[in-house]
């Protein structure tokens, strides 16, 4: 079968579903709920449900990974790797990716009524960690019944969720896939988020969250967006996409988008505040700067008697995720003796090569994985 | 007696003769990952990789292996000491900046370490040397000296001189030629020696 054949036959028409649970345990201590998980599944469970795998979705993702919605042009974010023969073969395994706790996609989040008040929770939605993300998607995996997942895959942020299933669940998981990622944020990565936040709350529609009522923070957020664009492109991407091509504007203004680059930004700013909620920029940027899968201990000793194998994955021009910090996390395999595997693909798309690489990450996941599900038989199978 | 296989190369069916089996081995430079399949299939082996070929890393993935994609000269460091039953540097020793630093630490994490290597003084480079005053183009040595990624040149006599500098046992050394083990003379008609050294 060719590639474009493969790409072509998606997953078709696939539906949202709704998980409600009455409260979880939050890492602060406190307890909250009731809350709804969004999620998809894409292929069927196997009778022993050991076929299952979660995706974990990065910032501005979603429970919508692969194929349309009903009515719809747009396929979901991971769509060229999900469905029959792709690196998540739904011939052969059940994938599960849900909106994560916090989020804006029909998940609970701070854009959500709290029932106490019936209104948006807004800022009085609890701080949640990523450890907290996960122990909510965890509820929803034993609500499928599913004791083991194959694996737990995810890029960027969805990395840092894979860390904390491999250190919070390492027994509920065959192997693991964290893909440009780190253990814990740099000041440079906190940094970039924090430009992003201040955005949003010098935003005059911000009011400290209350805008749901009102009109909301839109320029701050498309702010935000426009800086976390910069960061996910390379130089080389950005020049090659760009250059110092100028855009006819005929606009009479000085300060105009006169670059092509200036007008992709605003675009993509634009485009951004029509799907995301401010509050909850702020709340997963800070989980993600929080999170620390070490705990403040050494990683290798956290990670220490892990059965699970984990595949790492990292892209040579990504500097917002940059390769030392995935060699990182490999080390830390070594030391603590975990089967782990490592590749640095040579991508000239930065942090957002994780989502276009589609022949090289498809090669390493589907082989991996196979490897993983046939209880580590090495085949010899030389085809891609 | 070993010998050689159809579709197995001679200096693999070396190697793996002198690996136990169900050993755990950390091939440095494994390549497209074909010894370290032969260890698993053959000898039931707990094997582990490091390559700094992006495209050999794929191959090795699509055989099942575990291998980290980096450079031998830094990829030894973080092993506790005795991690492993087996360190191998087939072929590979010849192309590491810090070959000392390199064995040195194998001799730390790798219980035994196998070393392989192109012998430059086979008497076809030397034959080259002498008549046409040329560096050798062999077999074994197979680059022009303006492309080849070798960066030592060594003999067999070189490196068990090295082992009685530094101390080090070698437990067994096996020549080979084209397509048979070299008993005699292996300096002068070997073209690759592969050497079982411990510390």
């Amino acid at each position: 079968m060719t590639k474009e054949k493969i790409r072509n036959n998606g997953l078709g028409i696939v539906k949202t579903q709704n998980f409600t649970f009455e409260s979880l345990k939050l890492e602060s201590g406190e307890k909250f709920g009731p809350l709804s998980l969004v999620y998809e599944t894409y292929g069927s469970l196997n009778k022993e449900k050991s076929n299952a795998i979660l995706i974990t979705h990065a910032l501005s993702g979603d429970a919508h990974a692969a194929g349309v919605h009903e009515g719809k042009e747009n396929p979901g974010w991971w769509n060229e790797f999900i469905g029959p023969g792709r690196a998540f073969d739904t011939d052969r395994y059940f994938i599960i990716c849900s909106n994560i706790l916090g989020g804006c996609k029909g998940s609970t989040g701070p854009a959500s009524i709290n029932p106490k008040t019936g209104k948006p929770y807004a800022l009085d939605f609890p701080l949640i960690t990523i450890n907290d993300i996960v122990n909510a998607q965890k509820k929803l995996i034993d609500h499928f019944g599913i004791e083991k997942l194959l694996s737990v895959v995810g890029g960027s942020m969805g990395g840092q969720q894979v860390l904390s299933w491999l250190v919070n669940y390492p027994d509920n998981l065959c192997s693991a896939v964290p893909i440009a990622t780190t253990i814990r944020h740099s000041p440079q990565q906190i940094a970039f988020n924090e430009v992003g936040r201040q955005a949003i709350m010098a935003d005059g529609h911000w009011k400290a969250g209350n805008y749901y009522e009102g009109v909301a923070p839109t320029k701050g957020l498309a702010v935000a967006r426009m800086i976390g664009h910069i960061t996910y492109m390379s130089d080389k991407s950005m020049a090659e996409k760009f250059g110092r091509a100028k855009k006819e504007t005929g606009e009479p203004f000085k300060f105009t988008a006169d670059f092509e680059v200036e007008g992709y930004l605003r675009y993509r700013g634009d485009n951004f505040v029509k799907r995301f909620d401010a509050n909850s920029y702020l709340y997963i940027t800070k989980a993600m700067d929080n999170f620390d899968a070490s705990g403040g201990k050494r990683f290798e000793e956290v990670l220490r008697g892990t059965k699970a194998k984990v595949l790492v994955i990292s892209f040579k021009s990504d500097w917002l995720y940059p390769g030392y910090q995935s060699k990182e996390i490999v080390k830390a395999c070594k030391l603590a003796g975990v089967e782990t595997t490592y590749c640095e693909i040579d991508s000239t798309y930065g942090h957002d090569a994780f989502l276009l690489e589609v022949d090289e990450e498809t090669h390493l996941l589907k082989h991996f994985l196979k490897k993983v599900f046939y209880a580590y038989e090495v085949t010899g199978d030389y085809g891609a | 007696m070993i010998t050689a296989r159809k579709d197995i190369q001679l200096d693999h069916e070396v190697i793996l003769s002198l690996i136990q089996p169900q050993a755990k081995v950390l091939d440095l430079g494994c390549g497209n990952g074909d010894l370290l399949y032969l260890l698993i299939k053959e000898k039931n082996c707990h094997v582990q990789g490091i390559e700094i070929d992006e495209q050999a890393i794929y191959k090795c993935v699509a055989k099942g292996l575990n291998v980290f994609h980096g450079d031998v000269d830094s990829g030894l460091a973080e092993f506790s000491d005795k991690y492993f039953d087996y360190v191998v540097l087939n072929q590979s020793l010849q192309q590491i900046l810090h070959v000392d630093k390199v064995l040195i630490d194998a001799l730390r994490v790798g219980k035994k370490v196998i070393v392989g290597f192109p012998n430059f003084a086979h008497y076809k480079s030397r034959l080259q040397m002498f008549f046409k005053g040329r560096s050798p183009v062999t077999g074994a040595l197979p680059y022009q000296w303006y492309e080849t990624p070798n960066l030592h040149f060594l003999s067999i006599s070189d490196f068990k001189n090295y082992c009685r500098i530094k101390k080090i046992n070698i437990e067994r050394s096996v020549c080979i030629g084209q397509s048979r083990r070299i008993p005699f003379l292996p300096n002068l008609f070997a073209q690759t020696g592969i050497f079982l050294i411990s510390k």
